[in-house]
């Protein structure tokens, strides 16, 4: 269609009309503007002027001292201490390097101190107070008053900093605290001022990280007034923040230093709980580390031998390691097939030591076979071969539907980091994961708690406390905030019928109270402590038929990555559980051996309150135990401080 | 007279490097001299260090005002052709940033290209005007008001409205939402469908702090504490409301001349933050007083002035459009950001056009302006 002129016309003139309104609001909206310069510049300019002038004072935050950590009886887990340190002002410091290098004659600084103060010097604006020293003695502190004139913008403060005096106990539980780093303010949306403050202490991992936002605390205020330089000639007026939460732990100091004294140096982790509550006493794993390393920031050296290490001493292995429960998980598939209906209790099964299944052969443990047994022998004996023969009627939905139910494959909500979920496998999860159907093969497998399952040492003690009272009992980690307990417990029934949970409890009982039962050499005589529980040994290696027709190699042989985990589940006392524990040792060998006393010497410590009279032992595990408490480095458990609550 | 550049008398118009004479010199004159305070505050503000920010901004300048030469050499019906092009990379660019920030590298709004680090939405604004001048150089004026032919300028302007959104960043896409309907403006749709956008603003506006607090909220925790601070910073006085407190405080203590160059006690003693960028202007009027802030005011001004004068020239509805577009871009960003400096608009992070440290908008503005010397060389003359 072809424009006439008119047209065009017409269209140039609302263009132009359109574009003079425009320029118009323009001229309208910047002569607003304008006035409104004017109004601020001339009008208020006196009043702005006097601000300008009042802005010598300044206001500067308090950082909030940080909520302390408390175990189930009020002793210091992570408190707060006095900590003399020298901060220094680029601006006002002129040749920085200079007056570094003084600072680090007068204090005797490490070269790699005096890095790392550098880099953080350069990391921050020119005007923020860096701290370039800390943790400094009297005499050092006096050192840099009396060179105070050689040392410009070098500024001595007293501050607050984390403190961990059980050192290495709790370094899984608490966690630590570090200097905020980019990443993690990069985390936090909109973060509070107070992690703008040069090297403020944030948590990392653990407790202290995982409820950092009540352990932190809200800044104060103070206005003081500064020269033109920024620095501080007075303190004119101070608001106090709100100090962090204190929060107590459900763990109990003495039994946490306990357990991890008597994991040692094996890889390994432990957990008891209160069967009745949930609350988690100890969660030891070991090796372990000082946590107060990495309050300061830890050095290369440090670190990368704990990253180095083979045993992962940072790994919280209580939560994060999933391992094959073995058969740990017996009890369950037994009880998946008693719920159904599919097997009775006095049913028995011939163990010849192996099961044919088409062209592969399932081995039980024992190479000549336990004979004819019923579940609770075959659970006080730990058969594999009735369990291979049971759960092919019972099925892996069933099983599988049991073991949720029992905790297995549940993330529970505990304040600590990278909690593993284990695995509970079922023909669906197969497909759509792995691609593949499921086998009969798998069945058998899981049904001695080998090949896909995976649980964690927290799963395990849950289910433990779960078998011990047929309750669904949670686990409870914070006991209580600023004071006020958290909420536990009752918890509801699991529904199951008493008298399958009773039979599962009797072959417990047997495991570790009867002469055949796997960790008879575990037992305790003492009437009031007698522990129930079973023993699981997971490989971590396949065996090969040829291996097997030369004799399986002992693991202590093979090399210690390929070694057997070992494992142990229980509660005590027997009659009337109020402990339950879990123990993995990681390629410890047999359960029996290494797990179970463990387990034992735990939860004996738990329900007696202290180390335990070895006359609760049998005779014959007397010297052993004997020997053991003798050597391990057990600390005097604190009072609780009354006055624990006041602040460093 | 012709409507478009098909019909377009070619030859009027100049060629070879005799274009250079025929550059609007006047508006490239307001500009350097706009872009010459900027360099002299960015020095001020680092206590009259040349290295720490002026001299990045400068050798930047120096790389834009060569770009915007060589766009203005370049025919505007070249640009016309590229308008479709432009957008579209814009708009991947947009969902590119979105895409990146989703795969966890939290909430993005650069895509860095290795050279340069480019913000998707600045160069949106200007594919936007872009575009929205081609859509109505293409359009039968006769249609410009048709329902149809509304809705498809409002999708061109509501969809990187939305991907801006979502980075998220509010004051962008105000700022693109007034640029597109501007254009809209000049290019003649019917007043009446303005009237009734005003209602629904406003309708919006009363939803938006009707939700507040409800889990359907619409703006984000943060940008609703931004609002508060603005309507009442005293409340937060160490926090958010504090940019806006010791800028005015800046701005105000320098009454009818200014302390002096180099001598604003605010900037010295840093109580202003984001001084070099988005709060440069308080700094020029705390140095300058009233009379250095007015006459920045005023060359911003005679920018607006050369492009409207340029535009009445112009003969075809693309660099009309074009033209007064990119001065709207420039006339907004100016104002969001002197509103919020002065404490009369919430503040969303807008730079101060041309004087603000940073090279991503310093860029996109002098190429834009290029643009705009492109269709002033361009332009028809009579043959008188």
């Amino acid at each position: 269609m072809k424009r006439t002129e008119q047209q065009l016309r017409e269209v140039q003139a609302l263009f132009s009309r359109r574009a003079l309104v425009l320029g118009g609001v323009q001229a309208v909206v910047l002569g607003g503007l304008a006035l409104r310069m004017r109004a601020m510049q001339v009008e208020d300019g006196d009043a702005y002027r006097l601000l300008a002038e009042e802005n010598r004072v300044s206001l500067r935050l308090i950082p909030p001292p940080r909520g302390q950590i408390f175990d189930r009886a009020g002793v210091l887990v992570a408190g707060n201490e006095q900590n003399w340190r020298v901060t220094l002002v680029r601006e006002d410091a002129g040749d920085v390097e200079a007056v570094l290098a003084r600072l680090a004659h007068v204090l005797g600084m490490a070269p790699e101190d005096l890095e790392r103060a550098r880099a953080e010097i350069a990391r921050h604006p020119p005007f923020v107070p860096v701290t370039v020293a800390d943790r400094l003695t009297w005499e050092q502190m006096s050192a840099v008053a009396v060179n105070a004139p050689a040392l410009p913008g070098v500024t001595p403060e007293v501050g607050l900093s984390r403190v961990y005096p059980l050192q290495a106990d709790f370094a899984h539980v608490a966690g630590y605290v570090g200097p905020v780093s980019e990443a993690d303010l990069a985390r936090i949306e909109d973060p509070d001022p107070l992690l703008r403050l040069p090297r403020f202490p944030i948590g990392k991992v653990g407790v202290e990280a995982r409820i950092e936002d009540m352990l932190r605390g809200t800044s104060g205020t103070r206005q003081i007034e500064v020269n033109a330089g920024g620095r501080m000639m007075r303190e004119l007026a101070r608001v106090e923040g709100t100090p962090g939460a204190d929060v107590q732990l459900t763990i109990d100091a003495g039994l946490q230093n306990y357990v991890q004294a008597r994991l040692g140096v094996e890889s390994s982790s432990c957990v008891v709980m209160d069967c009745a509550s949930g609350d988690l006493l100890a969660l030891a794993s070991a090796p372990s580390f000082d946590p107060n390393l990495f309050v300061r920031g830890i050095s290369t050296a440090d670190f990368s031998a704990l990253m180095e290490n083979d045993h992962r001493p940072l790994s919280t292995k209580t939560v994060q390691g999933a391992y094959p429960p073995g058969s740990t998980f017996k009890m369950l598939v037994a009880l998946a097939g008693l719920e159904a209906g599919l097997i009775t209790p006095d049913e028995t099964v011939y163990c010849p030591g192996h099961l044919q299944l088409g062209d592969r052969r399932f081995h039980c443990w024992k190479g000549g076979g336990h004979g004819r047994v019923d579940m609770v022998q075959s659970i006080a004996e730990s058969c594999d071969v009735y369990f291979y023969e049971i759960a092919q009627k019972v099925g892996i939905e069933r099983i599988a539907a049991m073991a949720r139910r029992f905790g297995l494959g549940e993330r529970f909500d505990l304040p600590l980091s990278g909690i593993a979920e284990g695995l509970v496998p079922s023909m669906d999860w197969k497909r759509t994961v792995r691609g593949e159907s499921w086998l009969v093969g798998d069945t058998l497998n899981a049904s001695i708690g080998q090949g896909f399952v995976l649980s964690s040492p927290i799963q395990l003690a849950v289910m433990t406390a779960r078998l011990a009272t047929g309750m669904a009992v949670t686990p409870r980690l914070i006991k209580s905030v600023n004071g006020i307990e958290q909420p536990a417990g009752p918890f509801a029934d699991l529904g199951l019928n008493e008298n399958h949970l009773r039979l599962q409890r009797r072959g417990m009982y047997e495991v570790t109270n009867v002469r055949r039962g796997t960790a008879y050499g575990s037992r305790i005589e003492a009437e009031e402590y007698t522990i129930a529980g079973k023993t699981g040994t997971s490989q971590v290696r396949n065996i090969t038929v040829a291996e097997r027709a030369r004799g399986v190699i002992r693991n202590d042989q093979l090399p210690w990555n390929r070694r057997d985990h070992a494992l142990f589940v229980g509660y005590a006392p027997a009659d009337a559980p109020r402990v339950a524990c879990a123990v993995v040792v990681e390629h410890g060998g047999g359960g029996s051996a290494a797990a179970a006393p463990i387990a034992r010497d735990a939860m004996v410590r738990a329900l007696h309150g202290d180390v335990p009279p070895l006359s609760v032992y049998p005779a014959s595990a007397r010297s052993a135990v004997e020997a053991l408490h003798r050597t391990m480095p057990l600390r005097p458990v604190a009072p609780p401080a009354t006055g624990g609550r006041t602040r460093a | 007279m012709r409507g478009t550049y098909l019909e377009y008398q070619v030859r009027t118009v100049p060629t070879g490097l005799s274009k250079i004479l025929h550059v609007n010199w006047p508006l490239a004159l307001a500009i350097a001299a706009v872009t010459a305070v900027g360099i002299l505050q960015l020095t001020s503000v680092a206590g009259g260090s040349f290295g720490r920010w002026a001299e990045p901004q400068a050798i930047r300048l120096g790389v834009g005002l060569l770009g915007m030469l060589i766009v203005a050499l370049v025919p505007i019906w070249f640009w016309r052709n590229m308008a479709a092009v432009a957008y579209v990379t814009a708009l991947l660019m947009l969902v590119a940033v979105e895409v990146a920030g989703s795969i966890g590298m939290g909430a993005q709004r650069w895509l860095d290209l290795g050279f340069i680090r480019i913000q998707p939405s600045e160069l949106m604004k200007v594919a936007l005007v872009m575009a929205l001048a081609a859509y109505y150089d293409w359009l039968d004026p006769e249609r410009t008001s048709r329902p149809v032919w509304v809705i498809l300028p409002l999708l061109l302007i509501g969809v990187p409205v939305l991907l801006i959104l979502m980075q998220p960043h509010l004051g962008t896409a105000v700022l693109t939402v007034l640029i597109g309907v501007t254009v809209m403006f000049l290019a003649g749709v019917s007043i009446w469908y303005f009237a009734a956008a005003a209602l629904i603003g406003g309708g919006t506006v009363a939803s938006v702090f009707l939700t507040r607090g409800t889990p359907w909220q619409l703006l984000h925790d943060y940008q609703y504490r931004r609002i508060d601070t603005f309507l009442d910073p005293a409340a937060d006085p160490l926090g958010a409301g504090y940019n806006i407190i010791q800028a005015k405080i800046a701005l105000g203590s320098g009454g009818w001349a200014g302390k002096g160059f180099m001598q604003g006690t605010q900037s010295r003693l840093n109580f202003l933050p984001e001084k070099h960028t988005d709060f440069i202007f308080t700094t020029l009027g705390e140095e300058f007083g009233l009379v250095g802030g007015l006459s920045l005011l005023l060359l911003y001004a005679l920018i607006l002035f050369f492009c409207i004068a340029s535009a009445l020239q112009m003969r075809d509805r693309f660099s009309a459009l074009l033209v007064l577009g990119i001065a709207a871009t420039l006339f907004y960003n100016l104002v969001i950001n002197l509103a919020m400096v002065m404490g009369l608009a919430p503040v969303v992070g807008l730079p101060l056009p041309f004087l603000s440290y940073g090279g991503s908008n310093l860029l996109v503005l002098l190429l834009a302006f290029g643009l705009v010397q492109s269709a002033h060389v361009h332009r028809p003359r009579s043959r008188a």
